[in-house]
């Protein structure tokens, strides 16, 4: 059997984190299958994003075991970084450069020669639709286009593995849609995917599977669907707020 | 140990692709960059060296203007390095967030300081460049040592880039920056013997200036420009390059520890 389907893509195993006496991330333990949309959901604070720097070696974690797609973020930071792409929860895009050089200029951190640079940049300024904007300084575009860009940039190595943090945090629903297009788009290709997110109706959407994290823990986890039928509840709100008490969104 | 091993991830294509980052973006800033690094030195090396120069008939031999022509020019560099890795970095750092979007490529955080410390004497010698070329235009660089100023302003520059760093590794909020240049960027500019000679000051003064950065940048870069080397010069040298060498060490140590949690 070919290798990749019988192991995982992303296995942790008692992660955890902590700054000080505070423990952001508490011994959690998950395996993420190959080509699946992997959802990470939980209110603010849950431990969502220190899961994700952990995952994308940004981050050493304080002790449990991490492998991604067969490497050791923490010990093999700058492998890991090449074969995965991140979309972060905030626009960082360089407001010095335009909306081309912004991907020109991150190819070359993957180490592309200029032409590939570019060549690839064209690429995937057509795959966010934003082929026309080339030229435009960052403070033109509007926050879809921003996050379009983000996830253009976040595609420039080809990645096997796309972490998608917040990534229609403050959106307008119909920009949300564009935005989960290419995610289905990108899926369709066997790009594996985790989604951190505190929106239910984009969890029930998107994920094959998910974990609800609170607290630093993981307090359920499993399909959307089965969540929602194991609980007996409307969605994956109703879901959520048996568990732990708290409402996602506040 | 933990400093050697960070070290030792430096590679140079990562360094050379944050500089090439840096290289890009310098276009939009390009003339607002050579106000404070050029046009300044250039408005006081002719109204003071034109006014003053008249008051004074000459310092150490030289005419008042080629008096404080070396040391406008190692200022040159100390102030286009200083911007660059002071306000231009703590923006890209906290605000921009630039260093956190380059983390998630391949680069580290040792590349991406030890990029913007190169693009900051890069900085620093674009502007001295200029004001050369105009201190020649005045006949004020004779020698062809004159160009051997070009790699002594580069060192300048990485030193200057170095001790902005250390700063900005450490501070928290961006108005903070005005202490570094009152306290001391505009201290060493105005008593590191680019407009007198050091010895006019009590001794205890001219002794503790004597541990100052400026100081051995303008005496180095005067001697090259009047074609005088002597064993003090190689004495700033070694100055220059030791402070530069201990405070890459300390910005590298300090920024890893803010970002990487």
């Amino acid at each position: 059997m070919d290798p990749q389907t019988t192991t995982p893509a992303l296995s942790a195993d008692k992660l955890t984190k902590s700054f000080g006496a505070f423990v952001a991330v508490d011994g959690i333990s998950f395996a993420i299958r190959h080509g699946e949309c992997f959802g990470i959901l939980g209110p603010n604070g849950a431990g969502k994003t220190t899961t994700v720097k952990m995952i994308s070696a940004v981050s050493p974690p304080t002790s449990g075991r991490l492998n991604v797609l067969g490497l050791d973020p923490a010990r093999d930071p700058r492998s890991l970084k090449a074969a995965i792409g991140v979309v972060p929860d905030e626009n960082n895009l360089d407001i010095d450069l335009s909306v081309q050089a912004n991907l020109e200029v991150y190819a070359g951190f993957f180490n592309f020669s200029r032409a590939q640079a570019t060549a690839k940049s064209r690429d995937l300024l057509r795959f966010v639709e934003l082929e026309d904007k080339a030229e435009l300084d960052i403070d033109e575009l509007s926050n879809g286009m921003k996050r379009r860009l983000l996830l253009a940039r976040a595609l420039l190595n080809d990645p096997r593995l796309l972490i998608l943090d917040e990534p229609t945090a403050a959106l307008d629903p119909s920009i949300r849609h564009q935005l989960w297009d290419k995610m289905r788009d990108l899926k369709t290709r066997g790009m594996t995917q985790i989604l951190t997110t505190h929106y239910m109706d984009e969890a029930a959407r998107m994920c094959d599977r998910l974990i609800i994290m609170n607290g630093g823990k993981i307090v359920e986890n499993g399909e959307p669907l089965a969540l929602i039928e194991k609980h007996g509840q409307p969605d994956l709100e109703g879901v959520f707020l048996k568990l732990t008490g708290r409402k996602l969104e506040e | 140990m933990n400093l050697l091993r960070s070290l030792a991830t430096i590679s140079p294509r990562g360094v050379l692709k944050m500089w090439e980052r840096d290289r890009r973006a310098f276009r939009k800033v390009f003339w607002v960059s050579m106000v404070p690094t050029f046009f300044g030195p250039l408005i006081l090396m002719l109204s003071l060296g034109t006014g003053v120069g008249t008051l004074v008939s000459s310092v150490q031999g030289l005419t008042y203007q080629q008096f404080i022509a070396p040391g406008l020019l190692a200022s040159s560099a100390m102030l286009g390095a200083t911007y660059s890795c002071t306000y231009d970095c703590f923006v890209r750092l906290k605000y921009q967030k630039v260093y956190d979007a380059i983390l998630a490529t391949p680069l580290n955080i040792e590349e991406i300081v030890t990029g913007e410390l190169f693009w900051g004497a890069t900085r620093g010698l674009l502007g001295a460049g200029a004001f050369l070329l105009v201190i020649t235009a005045f006949g004020l660089a004779k020698s062809p040592l004159a160009l051997a100023t070009l790699p002594l302003l580069f060192i300048v520059g990485l030193m200057f880039a170095v001790l902005g760093m250390t700063f900005t590794a450490l501070i928290s909020d961006v108005s903070l920056f005005t202490h570094y240049f009152t306290m001391f960027v505009t201290p060493l500019f105005l008593f590191s013997g680019i407009f007198f000679p050091v010895q006019n000051l009590p001794s205890w003064a001219a002794g503790l200036i004597e541990a100052t950065p400026l100081l051995h940048c303008v005496r180095a870069t005067r001697c090259l420009l009047n074609s005088q080397v002597t064993g003090q010069f190689w004495w700033d040298i070694l100055y220059v390059l030791a402070v530069t060498l201990i405070f890459f060490m300390a910005s590298i140590y300090l920024m890893r520890r803010r970002i990487v949690k």
